[in-house]
C-alpha cells in the first residue's frame, strides 16, 4: 500500500492545512496562535520523517550497527521548537495586552475599534 | 583577533543585549547600543576591505569544518549588506534619543535597546551565515526581535498590528524552514556552498520544485512583495517613529538578500530561471507592487503609512530588476537596495521630527509647517525628489542604472510603468510639500514639544548629505553592486 509507506508525509500535509485553515478562519486571536503551532508541529514530523533511515537505529556509535538515522534532523527540530515556544510566549503576551487595551480578543471586533 | 571578524559581528550586539538588560539604564542602554553598532559598522567596513579582491573570507565556528559544522561566509555580497545595516543602525541611534524617550514610556526604554541590538544581530546573522538552517535562525531572531519592538510604542493600535506582523511573519519563516527541510532531504545537507554544488547534480527532482514555491512564498511574506504585504502599512504606521526607520531601512533589505542568495547561490540560474522561469513569476507580481504601493501612497492620510505605501512601490522596484536576471539588472536591484535604504530612512527622519514637534503624521493637519520647521521640511523635500528619481540625488542613480538594465534586456514595456510610478510619485511627495507650504496653517499644531532639540537634526544631516553624495559620487556603491552580481551571475549574457 502506498499509502500507508508514506504514512507520516500524509500527516504532516493534514495537520499542515488544518493549522493553516485555522489561522486563516477564525476570529479569536488566541485560536489563531494555536492554528500557527499545529501548523509548526507538523513541519517537526517531517523534518523528523526525513531523518528516518529503514531499518535503521538510533543514531550511536558502536559496533555491529552500521544502519543507523539521521541524527542532525532532530538537532534542527530542538532548535525550531525552542523558536516555536518563543514565537507563542510572544504571541500570547501580545494576545494579553490587546486584551486588556481592546477589551476583547475578537479580531473583527479589534479592527472595528481601530477604524474609529 | 583580525581572524574573528566575521563572527564577532554577530557576537557583539548578542552579549552587548543582555548587558543593558541588566543595567537598566536608558542613557547607558543608548551608548551601548550606539557603540555597538558603530563597531559592527567598522567590522563591516574592514571586512569589505579584505575580501574586495575577491577573496572570500571563510570563518568555522568552534574550528568544526563544513558541512558538519555550521561556517560564515563573507563574500562582497554579506560586506555589502553588512555595511548597509550597521551603517544605518549606527546613524539613526546617533540621533534617535529624543524621539524615542518621547514616543515609548520610561520603564520600558532600556528593552527597546535590548530588542533593537537582538534586531541588528539577527539582521547582521541572516547576512553573515553561509548555513541555510542557521539562516532561519536568525531571521526568527530577527522577526521576533522587531514584533517586540514594533509593539513597545504607546499607542494601542501598535499591539494589533505587531499581532497581525507575528502570525504574517510566523507563517513566512515556517515556509522557509520547509523549503531548507525539503533541500535537505534531497541532498543531505545545510551548507549553502555544499547545497549548491550537490542541487546542481539533482535535475528534475519534484521536492526541489517544491522548496522552491515554498521558498518563493515565504520570502514574500518576509519581504512584503505585493500581494503578502498587507502587514507591513500597519505596522510602520503604528510603531514608534525610529522603530518604523530602522524597520523600513533594513528588515525588507536583508529579505531580498536572502531572496538574491537562495535563488542565485543555492538553487541556481540553472535550476530556477532557466527550467522554472521564477524571474516571469517574480517580474509580474514587482510590476503590480510599484503601481499598487505608488496608487495607494497617494490616497494615504497618514505620512508614515504613505510613506509605507511607498515602499512596497520600491520594493517592486528591487524585485524588478533582479527579475531581470542580468549582471546590469542584479547590480540595478542592489543599487537600489543600497540607495532607498539612505533615501527611505532619511523620509522616516523627517517624520520623526515632525511628529515630535506637532505630536500627529496626519498630512491635513501639517498645513503652514514650512514655516515653524524649516530644517526638517526642506529635508524632507530633498529625500522627497530623490524618492521620485531627480538628477543630482541617489534616487536618480537607482532609475537611471535600473532603466538601462531594462532596456538592454529588451522589455520594452516596462519601462512605462516605471515612469508612470514615478510620475505618481510626485503626486504623494507634492501632497505633501503643498500642505507644507502653500496652505495658510487654518488652525494651531497640537505643539508637544515647541524646542526642537539639535540632537535630532544629527542624523538627518547625515543621511540627507548621503541621499545628495550617493547621486553626485557613485563609484562605491555602483562598483561594489557591479563586482556583486558578476560574481553572482558570472559570463550570463
Amino acid at each position: 500500500m502506498i499509502i500507508l509507506e508514506h504514512i507520516n508525509y500524509w500527516v504532516v500535509v493534514i495537520l499542515m492545512m488544518t493549522g493553516f485553515y485555522v489561522v486563516i478562519s477564525h476570529n479569536n486571536l488566541v485560536k489563531k496562535l494555536i492554528g500557527i503551532n499545529i501548523f509548526q508541529t507538523s513541519i517537526f514530523i517531517l523534518f523528523i520523517s526525513f531523518g528516518k533511515v529503514d531499518g535503521g537505529t538510533a543514531p550511536i556509535l558502536s559496533e555491529g550497527y552500521q544502519n543507523f538515522s539521521a541524527p542532525l534532523p532532530h538537532v534542527l527540530i530542538l532548535t525550531a521548537i525552542v523558536v516555536g515556544i518563543a514565537t507563542t510566549a510572544l504571541g500570547l503576551a501580545l494576545v494579553i495586552r490587546i486584551n486588556r487595551a481592546f477589551n476583547t480578543v475578537e479580531d473583527d471586533e479589534i479592527k472595528k475599534a481601530m477604524s474609529q | 583577533m583580525t581572524s574573528h571578524l566575521a563572527v564577532l559581528q554577530v557576537v557583539t550586539p548578542l552579549l552587548a543585549a543582555p548587558v543593558v538588560v541588566i543595567l537598566h539604564n536608558k542613557t547607558l542602554g543608548w551608548l551601548i547600543a550606539t557603540l555597538v553598532s558603530l563597531s559592527c559598522f567598522i567590522i563591516a567596513c574592514v571586512l569589505c576591505l579584505q575580501i574586495y579582491d575577491g577573496n572570500n573570507i571563510v570563518y568555522t565556528l568552534g574550528g568544526w569544518a563544513a558541512p558538519a559544522g555550521i561556517e560564515y561566509h563573507v563574500d562582497r555580497l554579506t560586506a555589502f549588506l553588512l555595511i548597509i545595516i550597521s551603517g544605518l543602525a549606527t546613524f539613526i541611534l546617533i540621533g534617535a534619543r529624543e524621539s524615542i524617550d518621547n514616543e515609548i514610556s520610561a520603564d520600558r526604554l532600556y528593552l527597546f535597546y535590548t530588542a533593537f541590538l537582538l534586531n541588528l544581530t539577527g539582521l547582521l546573522g541572516v547576512i553573515v551565515t553561509g548555513d541555510a538552517f542557521n539562516v532561519f535562525v536568525f531571521i526568527e531572531i530577527a522577526s521576533l526581535s522587531s514584533y517586540a519592538l514594533i509593539s513597545i510604542g504607546r499607542d494601542k493600535r501598535s499591539l494589533y498590528a505587531a499581532y497581525q506582523y507575528l502570525i504574517f511573519g510566523t507563517i513566512g519563516a515556517s515556509f522557509i524552514l520547509i523549503a531548507i527541510g525539503l533541500m535537505y532531504a534531497v541532498t543531505g545537507t545545510l551548507n549553502i556552498h555544499d547545497l549548491h554544488e550537490r542541487l546542481a547534480h539533482v535535475q528534475d527532482s519534484r521536492t526541489l520544485i517544491t522548496a522552491l514555491a515554498f521558498f518563493i512564498i515565504g520570502i514574500g511574506l518576509k519581504a512584503a512583495i505585493w500581494p503578502l504585504h498587507i502587514w507591513l502599512p500597519d505596522a510602520y504606521t503604528y510603531s514608534p517613529s525610529i522603530v518604523s526607520t530602522f524597520l523600513a531601512g533594513t528588515s525588507t533589505k536583508v529579505f531580498i538578500y536572502v531572496l538574491i542568495r537562495f535563488v542565485f547561490s543555492i538553487f541556481g540560474i540553472e535550476f530556477s530561471i532557466n527550467e522554472l522561469s521564477v524571474q516571469y513569476i517574480l517580474m509580474s507580481v514587482a510590476l503590480i507592487a510599484i503601481v499598487y504601493g505608488s496608487l495607494q501612497a497617494i490616497k494615504q492620510d497618514s505620512l508614515k503609512r504613505l510613506l509605507a505605501y511607498s515602499s512596497i512601490a520600491q520594493i517592486g522596484y528591487m524585485i524588478l530588476a533582479i527579475s531581470l536576471v542580468t549582471v546590469a539588472g542584479v547590480a540595478a536591484g542592489l543599487i537600489h537596495v543600497f540607495n532607498h535604504a539612505i533615501i527611505k530612512v532619511t523620509l522616516f527622519l523627517c517624520v520623526a521630527n515632525i511628529i515630535y514637534f506637532t505630536g500627529t503624521d496626519s498630512i491635513n493637519k501639517l498645513a503652514g509647517l514650512g514655516k515653524q520647521m524649516p530644517v526638517t521640511c526642506g529635508l524632507f523635500v530633498i529625500a522627497g525628489l530623490s524618492i521620485i528619481g531627480v538628477p543630482l540625488t541617489a534616487g536618480f542613480t537607482s532609475k537611471w542604472f535600473l532603466i538601462k538594465a531594462t532596456i538592454d534586456s529588451g522589455y520594452w514595456l516596462v519601462i512605462p510603468v516605471i515612469v508612470i510610478s514615478s510620475l505618481m510619485a510626485i503626486v504623494y511627495i507634492w501632497k505633501v510639500v503643498e500642505q507644507i507650504y502653500f496652505k495658510e496653517a487654518d488652525h494651531a499644531h497640537v505643539v508637544t514639544n515647541k524646542a526642537m532639540p539639535y540632537s535630532m537634526y544629527v542624523s538627518l544631516f547625515v543621511f540627507t548629505a548621503a541621499c545628495i553624495y550617493f547621486g553626485l559620487q557613485t563609484d562605491i556603491n555602483v562598483g561594489l553592486a557591479q563586482l556583486i552580481a558578476d560574481d553572482l551571475i558570472g559570463a550570463r549574457p
